[in-house]
């Protein structure tokens, strides 16, 4: 695990569901490539004036912000792959969806879901730097003295430190020395 | 020491403990795993590439492509491919797999076929990569979805962990009227608590209206169970489920179980803990409808009347069984969708669609005006088959009626029941069916 996640900031409203994250219209695609190109394109532009991803589908952000339930609904794998292809390194919520929630921590796409104690988006804006220290548990603004915890991840913690599910199983089954 | 709840009861004697008590990670057997067409790919490239191409014994596995087919582009067809080759690999290893591909014609909607063809029985822990796959709960089961690279693990070894969710009870009495469904039950308590009201637990439906009630209206409970955010619905079985059962050649034989007198181990304890106890009385509910852009935006219809739609939609695993087309048909018998409404018709399985036509509801259907295909998830998620434009309505039986989800980005869903459906699509406004 790393132990220090810098970058620009999104900040998005609470229950945005995977189908939001990535449209169905892209799921006969695995490639995180091409996912990454498509991830959040549906956002309505009236809440969010600042898109998610540069015209050229680039994306400059590298932690979401969340309000509560993030990542509800679809099961799709391709959410938390898409947006980890797109350059996302965590999303801070206060509550995650679980499948969502099941799918980054066992997934090997490296993005983590951080449970906050507050809805950060209250404080921090779209655009905004920020550092997460994972070791720590802390969210750091500039713009603020304070940092804000977050939750540790409980029993799946040696599940994130393997890099996913399959490299645990694998160690835990002794497929791998 | 306090009881235990059905699915804690579950949980523990898949993972070998006398007992499991909520928020403890346990591992646990899977007795069944769902694969469709959309979420397979990488499960099949887990499988291969990091547990040797080698499929875990004791694991029964039913594929049910259903998304996209009969395949709707080339990336469909790619994915598809890539299952049948699937099929053919465990086949060669003698897996206990068990395949709807579409050749042959006996396929459809995975949540419908994977209990309607018998392979879910009570007591099992079944998981597949859709998140619909609590819907298999309605039998007793403990059952819920997850992502691919999970479907790949439980491939490779069999078993899956899982947090143990608390449960909420969800007691209902009384006597639904008849212009009101399963659906509207379920969208009166996600009303109620929100699409994370239930997040991480378990939704166990019991009761005197839920006895009473048929397993195509109980898997609507189930089914949707995902849309409050729960981890798994659950039904206590009883002779509903054991009928459903031995009409698909089950025998009262399963892991741990050997008699009917076992069923204690079945049932909830009187003295379980639940997270919270929900009281509802059927008779009181009416039509009701959840509007763009989140299930639980529920109202009733009749406050919805200047509300016109382009399209009324039957179908998906949530509304596409065949009471759900029974009751569509009862209300659309000798009438015909308003002018400039599209009626669409999309059975989930191939069977329903034999019954459709041998039992009448095809004439009622066609007589309506609607539009009747063959099976698949179709237009529920946005994959083809009716596809709203801009600025489109449409009222439908499915489950979710997020931004976007049946199409372009500014169109809109609006969920409900089958009966409201048809009521609807007669009216050409949203309209509950007469009582």
């Amino acid at each position: 695990m790393k132990n220090k996640i810098t970058g620009k900031v999104y900040v998005v409203g609470r229950d945005i569901d995977t189908d939001l994250v990535i449209p169905a219209r892209h799921l006969n695609d695995f490639s995180p490539s091409y996912l990454a190109k498509h991830a959040m394109e549906d956002l309505d532009p009236k809440k969010y004036p600042i898109p998610f991803l540069n015209k050229d589908g680039t994306c400059e952000y590298r932690i979401i912000i969340a309000g509560k339930n993030f990542g509800c609904g679809s099961s799709r794998e391709h959410a938390p792959i898409a947006l980890a292809a797109a350059g996302i390194r965590a999303v801070v919520a206060p509550t995650f969806a679980r499948i969502y929630y099941r799918n980054s921590v066992n997934g090997g796409a490296q993005i983590y879901p951080l449970e906050s104690t507050l809805e950060l988006g209250d404080f921090i804006q779209t655009g905004d730097e920020i550092e997460i220290d994972l070791e720590e548990r802390k969210v750091k603004s500039p713009k603020f003295e304070n940092s804000w915890p977050i939750r540790d991840f409980g029993p799946v913690a040696d599940i994130i430190e393997a890099g996913g599910l399959t490299a645990y199983n694998k160690k835990r089954l002794g497929l791998v020395a | 020491m306090s009881g235990q709840t059905i699915t804690e009861k579950i949980l523990a004697r898949k993972s070998d403990r006398d007992r499991v008590s909520p928020g403890e990670v346990v591992w646990a057997r899977v007795d069944g795993l769902m694969m469709h067409d959309v979420t397979s790919d990488l499960a099949i490239d887990i499988l291969n590439n990091d547990f040797g191409g080698r499929i875990a014994s004791g694991l029964k596995i039913v594929v049910v492509p259903d998304h996209y087919v009969p395949n709707k582009d080339i990336k469909s067809a790619a994915l598809y491919g890539k299952l049948k080759k699937f099929v053919a690999q465990a086949k060669a290893q003698s897996a206990d797999i068990h395949d709807y591909m579409i050749e042959g014609g006996d396929y459809g909607v995975c949540h419908y076929m994977v209990p309607e063809k018998g392979h879910v029985r009570e007591g099992e822990v079944w998981v597949g990569g859709d998140s619909h796959t609590c819907t298999y709960g309605a039998l007793g089961a403990f059952s819920t979805g997850f992502g691919s690279t999970e479907a790949g693990n439980v491939l490779g070894t069999g078993q899956m962990w899982f947090r143990v969710p608390e449960s909420m009870r969800l007691d209902v009495t009384g006597k639904m009227p008849r212009n009101v469904m399963a659906k509207d039950l379920f969208l009166r308590v996600v009303g109620d608590i929100g699409v994370d009201g239930a997040l991480y637990q378990a939704m166990e439906w019991g009761g005197e209206a839920i006895r009473n009630m048929s397993m195509d209206e109980r898997m609507t409970l189930t089914n949707m169970a995902i849309e409050a955010g729960a981890k798994n619905g659950i039904i206590e079985p009883d002779g509903t489920t054991f009928d459903h059962l031995f009409a698909r050649g089950a025998i009262l034989q399963c892991e741990g179980l050997a008699t009917e007198d076992d069923m204690d181990s079945l049932q909830s304890d009187t003295d379980a803990q639940y997270a919270s106890r929900i009281k509802y009385d059927a008779s009181g509910l009416e039509p009701l409808v959840a509007k763009p852009h989140l299930p639980s935006n529920v109202v009733p219809a009749s406050e919805l009347k200047n509300v016109k739609i382009d399209q009324a939609y039957l179908g998906s695993c949530t509304g596409g069984k065949w009471e759900d087309f029974v009751a569509a048909a009862e209300v659309l018998k000798g009438h015909k969708a308003a002018k400039g409404v599209r009626l669409l018709v999309v059975p989930s399985t191939a069977d329903i669609q034999r019954r459709i036509v041998r039992e009448g509801l095809y004439d009622i259907f066609m007589d309506a005006g609607a539009i009747v295909s063959a099976p698949t998830c179709g237009a529920c998620l946005g994959g083809y088959m009716g596809i709203l434009d801009k600025g489109e309505r449409c009222i439908s039986t499915t489950n979710r009626n997020f931004r976007g989800r049946m199409g372009h980005p500014d169109s809109e869903v609006y969920l409900a029941s089958p009966k409201t459906v048809a009521a609807s699509a007669i009216a050409g406004y949203i309209t509950g069916a007469n009582k």
